[in-house]
């Protein structure tokens, strides 16, 4: 009996000692022998510099928030391992997950060395893990700084990858149908008589003027973040915001609730029942049901085929002057680097990102996904929403910047303007739209002061 | 007769010895499972509380500030209040109709397993889904009176009620078809024979007889209500939400676990400690309310 057992705890012990030396020698063999000289050589085709680390023993994980962009990055990830033979590993949050699965991913022992500080909430929350990017070989290939984000001691926190526009996007062929011409539409006054005349006519002409203006999760984001760009735009009185007001006064709350009235009263679905949702408002632009839609620059690609022609307008709101307004134009997609991960996969990381922004090939998918790019040696952008923005510019218009990134402790502020925004559009009165004012102009005080306290 | 004995003796001690030679290999993997799982996040819970952190691997110590800070949120106070009414009232609700269903399925009608499997099968579908699923369903009805799901908390509160019923029922009626058919026939049979009606006979007998079934039953709908996250995200996310005159707001469907989740990723980096505080109160909280619950019915139970 205590023979057998002595036999099997030594049997035993062997196998775990077996199995032990196994696991050891694993990564020993991997980081010594051939496929690290392999990588060594791959990526040290380019190597001038005098640094004695090697470069390219590192590796890139980049930790995306936009779902839809996912399978370019993929594919972006399998190509530089394939050029280079660097490890680049994407991970993409689920819709709306952003922030949960970053700070999840963090805390790993292998954190991302490339992720997303969008906004001046995230620079707040964030800035002690990005490194700084001051005249780093990323921030020498950028053609323009209004796209980076600092944080208050002006270290370069985040910088623009991507940028993006958005307004009211339009199907002309439609217009054309209802008599009507993109060209017309000026200012606030025009806009309306074109949306009204076909809301009016809706059942005859077999389409509508607005898209479904839904006020679920998938779809607030186009009222209580973009929309409100406007208000806070005017606001601004012509000096951008370079950090977070303690307070707004909602002096062009008439103007939001002007455009706001107009989509939610004319379009494809009544205003009582948008709260949860369910509509594809893209579907039912793509399919021609409706001639307008609250959208971004992003889209293009999903709607070049079906809709060829579609265009975008300005938020026009009744502001006055505003025959000389242009698209929203900023971004949510700066990159940052990780300032805990080990030099080796910060330079890996800074290496990807300068092939990414200057490999023609590499730049060109990025660039038909994201839109543009504004680096000097990127591909050139394809997006003809980002083309319109352009135009505007170029006939003197007006850009609005994107002041809706200041918004303080954003999903809160946002979750209280989409409930007050539901109880309003169930019941427009006037009581119901102090509401509103209160979650937009009040709540971004208190806002604030939650996340400054 | 002395060997026999002696024999005997000595073979119990070997089992005996054996048991404990294995015992730390057969209960090492529950044992290091439940330390990995439980044990230590829980312990590493209870200091981050203590803690002001944005990664959990960079806290900083800062005592009992979170506890205070939970405390004085309104919002928290709100949510517990609302959990508790809520699960007040979906205990008796699932329990009695569960036991009523139960009842029913056990006095040998046509086709009774069909219907338990029937009733058991809302239970198999995950909580989000079945909190978006209801959330049309409720929509497709209220927008004929002009009005949703989101803008009024008395339809918020019944709405997860009703959705939470509608899932819970089945589950629960598994375990009171099973504690029924346990009810001794010969005690049945002489509450007959004594002329009992059947009221009698339910109240006297079988539910004192089920009394280990209601147990388990209550205790498991009491946390459940308290705890119940998934649902109440996906069915309302706490909407309508209260806006006072100030700015401030308090969702007002919101219950103790969202209000938590809400916490820990919202506002600042302070507030996930205060929300890592919120947590342990709750544990604390629902642990309390299951056990006192546990051994106030288990009072009730007769032994067969």
């Amino acid at each position: 009996m205590s023979k057998k057992l002595l036999a099997l705890v030594l049997a035993l012990s062997m196998v775990m000692a077996m199995l032990l030396a196994g696991c050891s020698s694993k990564p020993d063999a991997e980081g010594s022998t051939p496929p690290a000289e392999n990588s060594n050589s791959g990526a040290q085709t380019p190597d001038d510099n005098k640094d004695p680390a090697p470069a390219g023993t590192g590796s890139v994980y980049w930790l995306n928030f936009k779902p839809e962009s996912d399978e370019t990055l993929q594919k972006i990830a399998a190509m530089y391992k394939e050029q280079k033979g660097v490890d680049v590993k994407v991970v993409t949050a689920a819709s709306g997950t952003y922030s949960q699965t970053l700070i999840a991913e963090m805390d790993k022992s292998a954190p991302p060395t490339i992720f997303v500080i969008g906004n001046q909430n995230g620079v707040k929350d964030w800035k002690d893990y990005a490194l700084d990017l001051t005249g780093t070989p990323i921030a020498n290939e950028l053609n323009t700084d209004a796209y980076n984000l600092y944080d208050e001691t002006g270290k370069l926190v985040s910088i623009g990858y991507c940028y993006e526009c958005y307004g009211i996007i339009v199907n002309p062929d439609l217009l054309e149908q209802a008599g009507h011409k993109v060209e017309d539409i000026k200012n606030f006054e025009t806009l309306k008589t074109v949306v009204e005349d076909i809301h009016a006519r809706a059942a005859e002409l077999g389409f509508d003027a607005f898209t479904s203006c839904d006020m679920d999760g998938s779809s607030n984001w186009r009222f209580v973040g973009h929309m409100a760009n406007l208000e806070y735009y005017y606001e601004q009185e012509g000096t951008p915001w370079t950090e977070c007001p303690a307070t707004i006064s909602g002096k062009y709350m008439e103007n939001f609730k002007n455009l706001y009235d107009l989509c939610i009263n004319n379009s494809l679905t009544a205003p009582n029942a948008l709260s949860v949702g369910g509509h594809d408002a893209s579907q039912e632009f793509k399919d021609g049901k409706a001639a307008f839609q609250i959208q971004g620059s992003w889209e293009f690609e999903d709607y070049k085929d079906t809709v060829p022609n579609a265009t975008m307008i300005p938020y026009y709101c009744g502001v006055e002057g505003e025959e000389k307004a242009g698209l929203n134009c900023g971004t949510e997609n700066c990159w940052a680097i990780n300032s805990k991960a080990s030099a080796e996969d910060q330079q890996a990381t800074m290496d990807f990102m300068v092939w990414c922004v200057t490999d023609p090939e590499a730049s060109r998918m990025l660039v038909d996904t994201f839109g543009v790019m504004p680096y000097k040696n990127a591909a050139e952008s394809t997006n003809g929403f980002l083309a319109d923005a352009n135009e505007y510019s170029n006939n003197g218009c007006y850009v609005m910047n994107w002041a809706t990134n200041f918004q303080p402790n954003v999903d809160e502020y946002r979750a209280v303007l989409t409930s007050a925004l539901n109880q309003y559009n169930a019941d427009q009165s006037d009581a119901n739209w102090e509401q509103v004012r209160t979650a937009f102009v009040d709540g971004w005080a208190t806002q604030y002061q939650a996340i400054n306290s | 007769m002395f060997i026999l004995k002696r024999k005997k003796s000595s073979g119990v001690n070997a089992l005996t010895a054996s048991t404990r030679r294995w015992a730390l290999l057969f209960l090492g993997p529950v044992v290091a499972a439940f330390a990995i799982g439980f044990v230590w996040p829980f312990i590493q819970g209870i200091y981050l509380s203590l803690c002001n952190f944005r990664l959990i691997s960079d806290a900083k110590f800062v005592g009992f500030s979170n506890y205070v800070k939970a405390f004085q949120d309104p919002s928290f106070t709100h949510s517990f209040w609302y959990s508790a009414l809520y699960a007040i009232v979906s205990l008796v609700l699932i329990n009695v109709l569960a036991f009523a269903v139960a009842y029913a399925l056990t006095q040998g009608i046509k086709g009774s397993n069909l219907f338990r499997t029937v009733f058991f099968m809302p239970n198999l579908i995950g909580g989000i889904v079945l909190g978006y699923i209801w959330s049309m369903i409720f929509d497709g009805i209220l927008s004929h009176f002009n009005t949703s799901i989101l803008l009024d908390s008395k339809f918020g509160f019944w709405g997860l009620i009703i959705l939470m019923c509608w899932q819970q029922i089945g589950y629960m009626m598994i375990i009171y078809i099973a504690g029924l058919q346990a009810v001794p026939e010969d005690m049945l049979e002489a509450a007959r024979i004594d002329g009992a009606t059947r009221a009698q006979t339910l109240f006297k007998v079988t539910i004192p007889n089920v009394m280990p079934s209601i147990t388990i039953c209550m205790f498991l709908s009491l946390t459940n209500g308290f705890k119940l996250f998934d649902q109440n995200l996906a069915l309302t996310a706490g909407q309508p939400i209260q806006i006072m005159p100030g700015g401030a707001s308090i969702k007002t469907t919101e219950m103790l676990a969202l209000n938590i989740y809400n916490t820990f990723y919202g506002s600042n980096a302070a507030s996930q400690g205060t929300a890592q505080a919120k947590a342990v109160i709750f544990f604390i909280l629902v642990a309390g309310l299951g056990l006192a619950q546990l051994a106030y019915t288990r009072k009730k139970e007769v032994q067969q």
